[in-house]
């Protein structure tokens, strides 16, 4: 009894030890979601000038809906832009995408040289409604289902390696899913 | 050629380093003298090996060799010649140099005075220096080699981070790490001490010193890191409950309560297994503060460049490190014999209770350092754990601390009266009340119930301590020839607690004053325009372009008055380093001896006409370094008490004088 | 493209921190001072441990100005904190609510000091026995009947 008190110090290291070297198999950065599995803020977005279409928490009902939320100032953006394009035009899924605190002047030249594949942008300018989805920095995407519940959120931008690993898997189940 | 030479001096010191360890650990094992007497001289040769490699770096800083990749990425030609020299240990790989610098010259100072230590323990303890210098060496040459060369150099380098370039956090990092690298001696002595499967007050009374020094280094690189902080961050935070801010805090705290158990064992051959669970506690938490410092494994405002492989390396030798001599420790410790008895209430019970809450103020800190890692880990989720939490867990701990300490040395050895050490720290009590009823007139009975508190433990501990030294020397109930005469002739250590007691106090006071009564302005100023704050006015004159080293500057030109008449000019920077393309704040402070008078200018506003201005009024706010400063200074005293002075007590006993006061 | 955004981050949490402007402070001065403590419970999520009112990064600042917002709208300190925690989780809190999972956390310092208590407590129990010398110990039972008897003796 005596003896194991005195080994309390070694066993106490040997669990932080353990918990150091967990530790490096994973990102302090990444910060989950308080949003997944709860249904969309209630919003709604105008469009950027001379469109039709904005972004409204009725618009993402009925089908499941790539959420982008980008800025023609943030360079990661650019950088996701041709994986989402893709995933637009070549793997049909409906993206539509919230343009974070953006002149609008600025949003519609970013797209006009880097290609558009969202349905439909909302263009938030204050960034008020990009903290009601809980965005802390962009780009961030979010999966809504049919109903118009967020299911999946990916901080940083999009790899081909996230869309085929978890971002398409997600889309077939959610479209089969009714 | 140079960088070549540093980069041979580590290899050889690494295999200088093997000699020190393994051949001293056969040698103290079989009695072996010619063995154990190799480490000495290593000691030595591996602290002259690594200064050459210092010397080599520090070199190619100096001259701005770009052909070293380490001068390139942390140095510019323009850097002023300060920075170049402290941008040696501005970066990870040259720290790590620098740490190992003050580790081999740790060992050989015990190697050239400890003449008279036992002969096997002082080999153990220099084989163990040994090994761990054997882990730095190789995680150095492994991983964190300051001496790759660039081809082809470029023609400029990188410039080091700006807000490195700063008087204050140049000398922070040598501090800090003497008092990391300080705590491997208690360390050393301990495994030394279990492998020898003896302790007793000779151990520590080798120990203490060593211990005392990395202390009162510590003590001061956390105060330099602090008051670096309050001036350069630009609004005048001096404590932020960041991980690696706790991860200085831990050591210091653990080495806190290792001065403190350590006495008892000196004095009463008591508590000899929890002292030795301590000394290795305080340097594994050294050496954890590293590991979490550099390996990106909890977030921080201001870690260092992150290496995983760094990280994994420097784990493997805190695994090695910390959970060897934790094994070693509940093998061997369970032998060791219980000394002195005592009752509850008497010095030694009150060190007892230091400790527990000095124990239990580190593990908070660990726990709330730590706990979102665990969590984590355990896939529980995410939680930030933040100021809000350390302040309304570690006060509630510190607070019976504060008032124990106070009470601790009016105790006698064995046995103590309480009530009559209470009774004798009257004065005291009158301080309290005395101060809380002129801190509440001051700010109109303002601010929280705990800035009271604050003020109450501030002026207990502040005068507690005085009085303590004016019993000692029978202040008043002697001639005041008399009492001069005890005070020349007190025991240095008891000149260094008192400073170092009295001191905590006034770190109290500055913490409180400037938690609690704090006040700020927040404007758009104009040249011409006048902001109010606390009593002062605050007119900003004129605002211009001044040309620095590698760094462009806007200073702005601030006049202060109070009711017409002038105090101070102020001229706060905002500085502007191209290289790195970052700007700085670098705020200006008027101090009184009570209060900061505390201007940072920010950015222009959007159209250019006004300046975005801070002022803050800091009650109090010096003193937390002029306490800090104090405490370190109360170290340094205690350090020069002839008892430590190797050979110095048994000789000079006869000639003590008549004074043996209880301590 | 992690890196890159990495970079991104450590560019923001470099910066001294320049927090509240002067455009955002709120002109009820009471007002303002429970702004003020609400911003230093609230993580800044792109800086990492610090908070919003120590935070220059933007997001930092929408943060502030929606903190005053939902103020002068008449909220409670706690129901905007509930605001902040419903889009972002416990997550951006600097002093994490009491819940199963941080049940170690809150107790955790006091259980030690508690067990530290109880074990040091045994321990002075431990070392006072005979030490404190024959002079103070209490009288043994055995004791007692002898001093009692020597008492009666000396009274008759």
């Amino acid at each position: 009894m005596r003896r194991l008190l005195y080994l309390l110090p070694f066993l106490l290291f040997i669990g932080v030890g353990v918990a150091f070297y967990m530790g490096f198999q994973r990102d302090p950065r990444d910060i989950p979601s308080a949003l997944i599995d709860k249904p969309v803020p209630s919003f709604t977005l105008p469009p950027l000038p001379g469109r039709p279409e904005g972004l409204s928490a009725a618009g993402l009902k009925g089908d499941v809906t790539l959420v982008n939320v980008f800025a023609s100032w943030c360079i990661p953006c650019k950088a996701e832009h041709p994986v989402i394009t893709r995933l637009a035009r070549e793997q049909g899924v409906t993206v539509r995408a919230i343009n974070h605190k953006d002149k609008a002047e600025d949003a519609l030249a970013w797209l006009a040289r880097n290609g558009d594949p969202y349905a439909s942008i909302g263009a938030d300018l204050d960034g008020r409604v990009s903290i009601d989805w809980g965005v802390y920095g962009v780009p961030e995407t979010f999966l809504v289902d049919r109903q118009g519940r967020i299911r999946f959120k990916h901080v940083g931008p999009l790899t081909p390696q996230v869309v085929e690993e978890q971002i398409l898997p997600m889309v077939q189940h959610l479209r089969t899913q009714g | 050629m140079i960088p070549e030479l540093g980069h041979y001096a580590l290899v050889l010191a690494l295999f200088v380093a093997l000699v020190q360890a393994g051949p001293p650990l056969v040698g103290a094992a079989t009695r072996n003298t010619a063995w154990m007497n190799v480490a000495g001289p290593a000691a030595i040769a591996q602290m002259l090996l690594v200064l050459i490699a210092y010397a080599a770096l520090t070199w190619a800083h100096v001259v701005s060799d770009f052909s070293v990749q380490n001068v390139v990425q942390n140095s510019h030609s323009l850097k002023p010649m300060l920075y170049k020299v402290s941008g040696v240990w501005g970066n990870h790989e040259g720290s790590m140099i620098l740490w190992i610098v003050m580790l081999t010259a740790f060992g050989a100072a015990v190697a050239v005075f400890g003449r008279n230590l036992p002969p096997t323990l002082k080999a153990r303890v220099l084989a163990v220096q040994g090994l761990i210098g054997i882990g730095f060496l190789l995680f150095i040459l492994a991983t964190s080699n300051p001496f790759i060369r660039v081809i082809p150099p470029p023609l400029d380098g990188n410039d080091l981070n700006p807000l490195l370039q700063d008087p204050g956090l140049a000398f922070h990092p040598p501090f800090l790490y003497a008092g990391y690298v300080g705590f491997s001696m208690a360390f050393s002595f301990a495994v030394a001490a279990l492998i020898e499967g003896r302790v007793d007050p000779a151990w520590a009374r080798w120990v203490r010193p060593w211990t005392l020094a990395a202390w009162s280094t510590l003590t001061m690189g956390i105060a330099m890191g602090s008051w670096w902080a309050y001036y350069e961050l630009g609004w005048g935070g001096w404590w932020y409950w960041d991980p690696v801010e706790n991860a200085s805090f831990m050591p210091w705290l653990a080495g806190t309560a290792l001065l403190h158990s350590a006495i008892v064992v000196e004095k009463r051959d008591a508590l000899k297994s929890w002292t030795i669970l301590l000394a290795i506690v305080t340097f594994s938490l050294s050496l954890m503060g590293t590991f979490l410092v550099r390996s990106g494994i909890l977030t921080s405002v201001h870690a260092f460049a992150v290496d995983p492989a760094r990280g994994a390396f420097i784990l493997v030798l805190l695994a090695i490190a910390t959970g060897g001599s934790l094994l070693l420790y509940s093998l061997r410790a369970p032998a060791m014999k219980a000394g002195g008895l005592f009752a509850p209430v008497s010095r030694e019970g009150a060190l007892v209770l230091n400790n527990l809450l000095l124990s239990t103020a580190t593990a908070t800190v660990f726990i709330g350092t730590l706990y979102p890692l665990f969590l984590d880990v355990l896939k529980l989720g995410k939680v930030s754990v933040g100021p809000p939490f350390f302040n309304s867990t570690f006060i509630p701990v510190a607070i019976p601390m504060v008032v124990a300490m106070v009470v601790g040395p009016f105790l006698s050895w064995k046995r103590a009266d309480l009530g009559a050490a209470l009774t004798r720290l009257w004065a005291a009590g009158i301080a309290v009340v005395v101060a809380v009823a002129v801190a509440a007139y001051l700010t109109a009975g303002g601010g929280p119930l705990l800035a009271l508190v604050g003020i109450a433990l501030g002026a207990w501990a502040f005068v507690g301590a005085l009085v303590e030294f004016a019993e000692r020397i029978r202040l008043f109930r002697v001639p005041m020839k008399d009492s001069w005469n005890r005070a020349v002739h007190l025991p240095r250590s008891a000149w260094g607690m008192t400073i170092a007691h009295a001191c905590v106090g006034l770190a109290i006071f500055g913490m409180t004053g400037t938690s609690a009564w704090q006040t700020e302005s927040i404007s758009a100023m104009k040249p011409g325009d006048t902001a109010r704050l606390a009593g002062y006015e605050f007119r900003f004159d004129s605002v211009g372009t001044v040309p620095g080293a590698n760094y462009r500057a806007d200073r702005a030109v601030f006049t202060v008055t109070r009711d017409g008449s002038p105090i101070a000019t102020l001229t706060p920077e905002r500085r502007s380093y191209p290289v790195t393309r970052m700007t700085t704040t670098e705020s200006a402070i008027h101090t009184t001896v009570f209060s900061d008078l505390y201007v940072a200018l920010g950015d222009p506003t959007q159209n250019g006409t006004a300046w975005i201005v801070r002022i803050y009024h800091h009650p109090l706010v010096p003193w937390i370094w002029i306490g800090g400063v104090g405490m370190m200074l109360g170290g340094f005293v205690s350090l020069t008490d002839r008892r430590f002075r190797i050979g110095a007590p048994e000789r000079r006993r006869a000639a003590k004088p008549a004074v043996q006061p209880a301590e | 493209m992690r890196a890159l955004l990495l970079a991104a981050f450590l560019a923001v949490s470099a910066l001294p921190a320049l927090a509240v402007q002067p455009d955002e402070v709120l002109r009820d001065p009471a007002l303002e001072s429970r702004a003020r403590e609400i911003s230093k419970e609230l993580r800044c999520l792109v800086c990492q441990n610090q908070s919003i009112d120590d935070s220059n990064a933007p997001l930092a600042r929408d943060l502030r100005v929606l903190v005053r917002e939902r103020l002068t709208a008449g909220d409670s300190d706690t129901g905007v904190l509930a605001y902040v925690t419903d889009r972002y989780g416990d997550y951006v809190l600097l002093r994490p609510p009491f819940k199963a999972t941080t049940l170690l956390l809150w107790v955790g310092p006091f259980a030690i000091l508690l067990l530290g208590g109880i074990a040091t407590a045994l321990f002075l129990r431990g070392r006072r026995g005979v030490a404190a010398g024959a002079d103070t110990a209490p009288l043994s039972e055995d004791e007692r009947r002898r001093l009692d008897a020597l008492l009666r003796k000396d009274d008759a």
